[in-house]
């Protein structure tokens, strides 16, 4: 009897941690919001984080855009040669990209470069009293320090996905025209009339908005929560990667449902 | 440009009869204290004798568990958060380790209360910050990143910025630890010289004896839980009481023990010990 008490103690404990937590992050993203007019009063803040953080991924995100775009362009052509419409390679491609991969793999890269950063960032801010100094000198650490980051990724995350998606067409372009012999007038005319602005490229962004919000966002909670000590930052960074990413694809799921429903 | 109020308070720093500590453990007890606009006030006592809790007291990190905490004659516990960032404004801090922020370089770091607090334009921010790295010593370091410089010069630096807006009160938390002789004299001599020519007040959290002894008007010795003396530097050298003795003279036997008491947690853990196989 008193295991199975103890048992549900347990599982009482958890649910009222986790809807704590919940409630915890909710109050956290609206503190930044409360406090995002610095972003429109001093645009420098934000704009030095759009280049820092644009710059942590632009790299490893422009080279990952490029091989998926390889893969597609090969797989793609695998696929559409059996039914003889090799010449939709290039809708196949840009569609694949600009609706999906180009947003979700933009921000799981961005949580892995970025936001580990981010979250590393903070939690040393944290450690060094770096933040508590801020306090002290009255200066608002969340108003000061966070929101400039956050809206750095919320504007950082589409300029990226863009940049992915726009190698990796190239990278279709490469594999299916120059090397597979696929007509270049075809591949580029099929994505001209296939792609809608609004129903796939704005869908796109917004998806690499909200992709931008959630993991910006994850980074700078848990380095905000994390442990003032070496193994604390740590494992707040790795939380960044576990929760972000994970974030990112159940949303996905969601939006995708949401957007491109019947 | 001195943040100076109206009317300038008797007192920057008032302590009536404070308990203070953290959840339910208490770490000082029944403290008093004043400190007077241009005054210099140490406040000194062994590792862990919670020094620094007085200080997160004074800027309003923690409340006090009982008694009331007064800067610029305002109860700090009773003040909104907008009073508190007021009263901050009028304040100074070193911070222990120096909380340098690493994203910033020497320069911004400590452009950084000038440009949160006041619109002054960029020349003559440039003028104040570096005026302020040279007393310190450090103007030609302006351009460094916070993670080029040593531990030393980091502590000057974050001295430089905590007076740069000329507070009317400075807290230096341990302002002398790690620094090499002539950095320690220098710097000595510039807290000194700031509360002599900005008439503010200062209060040094610290354990070095001789040096706050030279600058120092008053200084509080906190032991055992509490305020274990008072009075001006030369008060205390001729002090007869065995704790101000024993913490000026360095001695090991007196009434405080140098070894850590034995709780039943460490015979506990030390039989295990004993008990491990290699």
């Amino acid at each position: 009897m008193s295991g199975s008490n103890n048992a549900i103690a347990v599982l009482g404990h958890w649910v009222r941690s986790r809807v704590a937590a919940i409630g915890y992050f909710t109050r956290f993203f609206g503190a930044m919001l409360a406090r995002s007019g610095i972003a429109l009063s001093r645009p420098r803040l934000v704009s030095q984080q759009v280049h820092f953080i644009g710059n942590y991924s632009l790299l490893i995100i422009a080279v990952s855009g490029m091989f998926v775009g390889f893969v597609l362009g090969l797989q793609g052509y695998y696929t559409l040669n059996r039914y003889g419409s090799e010449e939709a390679l290039g809708l196949l491609v840009a569609l694949s990209l600009v609706r999906e991969l180009g947003p979700v793999v933009t921000a799981l890269l961005f949580a892995g470069r970025a936001g580990t950063s981010l979250t590393a960032e903070i939690g040393l801010m944290k450690a060094g009293e770096q933040l508590s100094a801020m306090e002290v000198m009255a200066v608002d650490p969340i108003r000061r320090v966070l929101v400039p980051r956050l809206w750095g990724g919320i504007i950082a995350m589409p300029i990226l996905a863009a940049v992915f998606s726009m190698v990796g067409i190239l990278g279709g372009w490469v594999v299916g025209v120059l090397l597979i012999g696929v007509d270049a007038g075809a591949f580029w005319s099929q994505m001209q009339n296939g792609v809608d602005v609004w129903k796939d490229v704005a869908n796109g962004v917004i998806k690499s908005v909200v992709f931008g919000v959630t993991v910006t966002l994850v980074a700078l909670y848990e380095g905000w929560q994390a442990k003032p000590t070496p193994e604390g930052v740590a494992r707040a960074t790795t939380r960044t990667v576990v929760m972000g990413s994970l974030a990112v694809l159940g949303l996905d799921f969601l939006l995708t449902a949401l957007m491109f429903g019947n | 440009m001195p943040a100076q109020s109206s009317s300038t308070p008797e007192f920057a720093l008032r302590l009536e009869g404070v308990a203070l500590g953290y959840g339910d453990f208490t770490v000082l007890r029944d403290i008093s204290m004043d400190v007077r606009a241009g005054q210099v006030v140490a406040v000194m006592g062994g590792s862990g004798s919670g020094k620094t809790t007085l200080l997160r007291a004074a800027t309003g990190q923690i409340t006090a568990q009982q008694g009331r905490v007064l800067a610029f004659d305002q109860d700090i516990g009773q003040t909104s958060s907008t009073g508190l960032q007021s009263l901050r404004k009028r304040m100074g801090v070193l911070f222990q380790q120096g909380a340098l922020f690493t994203d910033l370089n020497v320069f911004e770091n400590v452009a950084f209360p000038l440009r949160e607090h006041t619109k002054i334009d960029e020349a003559e921010l440039t003028d104040r910050v570096l005026d302020k790295l040279d007393a310190v010593g450090l103007r030609a370091a302006a351009h460094l990143k916070v993670s080029e410089i040593s531990g030393g010069m980091a502590r000057r630096v974050a001295l430089a910025r905590a007076v740069v807006l000329e507070p009317e009160l400075i807290l230096y938390d341990e302002p002398f630890a790690g620094l090499d002789p002539i950095s320690l004299g220098i710097t000595a001599r510039l807290i000194r010289n700031l509360a002599d020519r900005l008439g503010c007040a200062s209060v040094l959290i610290t354990h070095d004896v001789q040096e706050s002894f030279a600058i120092a008007d008053q200084v509080y010795l906190v032991g055992r839980g509490t305020l274990a003396a008072a009075g001006t530097p030369q008060t205390l050298a001729a002090s007869q009481d065995p704790y101000v003795q024993q913490f000026l003279k360095g001695q090991p036997d007196g009434p405080v023990a140098f070894q850590y008491p034995e709780t039943p947690a460490f015979q506990k853990w030390l039989s295990q010990q004993k008990g491990r196989k290699a």
